[in-house]
């Protein structure tokens, strides 16, 4: 029977020739990671299994990215307890502050996370190394402390659905604006449970940051994974960076798929998602005029260095408007010293955009960019319900990078070709 | 085990930001967690839900992050059971894993409305509405779940496994 990307990766990891749709399957794992909010959580429920050993130091990633540097104090106690238990577990790959970055924007950049691997992350983002294809999930703590202890864990194999995206993008429509398409599409569960597999000459002329994007915001449509089929382009990235071996994955031409979505995407304009759902999407000319107070370039989403560039290009010898704080976070450090050699950095300075370290931050609320009732921002995050970025009476709008600039530099939000 | 409450209901799509923001996740102290769990949502919700309460909602509960603190959070809010048209993929594993019954019921989540006196059969998946004299059939908790439910959760699961393999 002809299978999937998702459904071949799976049936090779459970030590299956196939798996089927809704087959309850345990499978190996390539590689496991936790975050400074989860991995407690996660480190806690290893300990009440009496487990005293995880199963492959060098296989799983504490990456404290989301209330660090240390935003207060009980962020600063929660990542020392994720700090001491990787010193304990002898673990390879915790990135302290000053090494790490935004754990999914880290983890490919470092080869860590390949082709063909299945790989389960305390962090509802993890479907971004879909990208690469490889089945990637999101899971809560209980499940990274089980498969911290055994190396394993247990699926549902999920209907496959895929989205065929055809024509000629237009100028300044990227990755994110293709997902927040699909998703205004087919809802923020409309693929709940499902493989997301995402196709089409669109998508084979896509750079890599453009499908880390699509893949990450998967989980917005209830997703389980988002796939791309490796290609050229993907070989080229992993090349030089893989650690380990890979298998390149593709779907058999005549798979199975639970629904097929075949969209022609030439007419589409720059979207943004409005308050308080990403489904709730409108191209960017077709908005009334709405004014922010901030404007956010970063995340697990848009943080890469692709992002900054765009940013950049729209910043360049402009100022953000009186009114408006810009805050750029570049997702890793070499991503920030890339920025930093090409000269980006500066364009954001010169344009008073503030610019910082690594962080989750603000698109969790965190902190670097809270917003007081009343306000409005536009970001390039992933999420837009009420209170994600602070107090539950603020507003966030999600674009693409060149949009979140160019609202910051109008006061408003704007399609780039309007400044 | 019969479980008897009144009933909170919420609409479509409730996230996990609305479960608990993630401006206390510097924490996972669970009664830290239920002071505020779904009060961006119904800033009452905290201080009025009782032991017992049910927690009734639409389509997609529990849907953005992966924070296992929102399962977390309504258990120890005191909820003893959460009916949903249906619910997103990571909360629904989540729950299991700590221990927190929930259902999927369409007909039950359309139906009831806030202070509606409801009685669960986890059991045989019935759900009696006392207060409109109705009664709703659950969709069955698949066997795989139920053996982790059994169990009592996932981390005493996987316990059991690891003191057969060493015992072996």
């Amino acid at each position: 029977m002809p299978q999937t990307i998702g459904e071949k990766i799976l049936a090779a990891h459970a030590g299956k020739d196939r798996v089927h749709p809704d087959e309850l399957i345990e499978v190996r794992v390539d590689f496991a990671l936790g975050n400074d909010i989860t991995a407690p959580l996660a480190i806690q429920a290893f300990r009440k299994a009496g487990a005293t050993r995880v199963f492959d130091p060098a296989r799983i990633a504490l990456i404290p990215d989301h209330f660090v540097p240390n935003k207060d104090i009980p962020s600063a106690v929660q990542a020392k307890e994720v700090r001491e238990f990787a010193q304990e577990q002898h673990l390879v790959h915790y990135y302290e502050v000053g090494r790490m970055g935004i754990e999914h924007a880290l983890l490919p950049e470092l080869g860590l996370v390949l082709p063909g691997d299945v790989v389960i992350g305390a962090d509802s983002h993890t479907c971004t190394y879909g990208a690469l294809g490889a089945f990637a999930t999101g899971v809560g703590s209980t499940d990274l402390a089980a498969a911290m202890i055994t190396g394993k864990v247990w699926f549902k194999v999920p209907h496959s659905v895929k989205f065929v995206y055809r024509g000629k993008p237009r100028p300044w429509v990227g990755g994110k604006d293709l997902i927040l398409y699909t998703i205004g599409k087919i809802g923020v569960d409309g693929a709940r449970y499902r493989a997301m597999e995402f196709t089409g000459e669109v998508i084979g002329s896509l750079p890599m940051a453009d499908r880390f994007s699509m893949c990450n915001m998967a989980i917005e449509a209830g997703g389980k994974a988002g796939i791309i089929a490796p290609d050229a382009l993907t070989e080229e990235y992993v090349r030089g960076r893989a650690r380990r071996e890979y298998r390149i994955v593709r779907a058999d031409p005549d798979a199975r798929y639970e629904a097929v979505y075949d969209w022609d995407i030439s007419d589409l304009d720059p979207v943004v998602a409005l308050p308080h759902s990403p489904a709730n999407v409108r191209m960017v000319s077709e908005l009334p005029d709405i004014s922010i107070h901030q404007a956010v370039i970063g995340s697990c989403t848009n943080g890469r260095l692709e992002d900054l560039r765009l940013a950049a290009r729209v910043l360049r010898g402009r100022k953000v408007a009186p009114g408006v704080r810009c805050i750029i976070i570049p997702a890793t450090q070499r991503i920030y010293l890339d920025a930093l050699n090409e000269g980006l950095l500066e364009v954001f300075i010169q344009a008073e955009a503030a610019v910082s370290t690594p962080t989750c931050g603000p698109c969790l609320g965190g902190y670097m960019g809270i917003l007081a009732p009343g306000e409005r921002c536009v970001a390039t995050t992933n999420r837009n319900f009420v209170g994600r970025m602070g107090h539950p009476q603020s507003e966030v709008y999600l674009s693409n990078p060149a949009v979140a600039a160019a609202s910051a530099v109008a006061g408003r939000i704007v399609h780039p070709d309007a400044l | 085990m019969k479980l008897k409450g009144y009933a909170w209901k919420f609409g479509d799509d409730v996230d996990t930001d609305a479960i608990i923001p993630a401006r206390y996740l510097n924490t996972t102290d669970p009664e830290i967690l239920a002071a505020h769990c779904m009060e961006d949502a119904d800033p009452e919700f905290p201080a009025k839900v009782r032991k017992g309460d049910i927690l009734v909602a639409g389509k997609n509960f529990g849907c953005g992050s992966s924070r296992e603190h929102a399962p977390i959070a309504v258990k120890a809010s005191g909820v003893g059971c959460v009916i949903a048209h249906s619910f997103a993929r990571i909360f629904y594993r989540n729950a299991f894993n700590m221990g927190l019954l929930i259902l999927e019921c369409p007909e039950a989540a359309e139906s009831i409305v806030t202070g509606d006196e409801i009685e669960v059969d986890p059991d045989r998946g019935v759900i009696v509405n006392h207060t409109q004299n109705k009664t709703y059939h659950a969709q069955p908790i698949p066997p795989f779940m139920q053996d982790l439910v059994r169990a009592g959760g996932l981390m005493p699961y996987v316990k059991e496994q690891a003191q057969k393999q060493s015992g072996a």
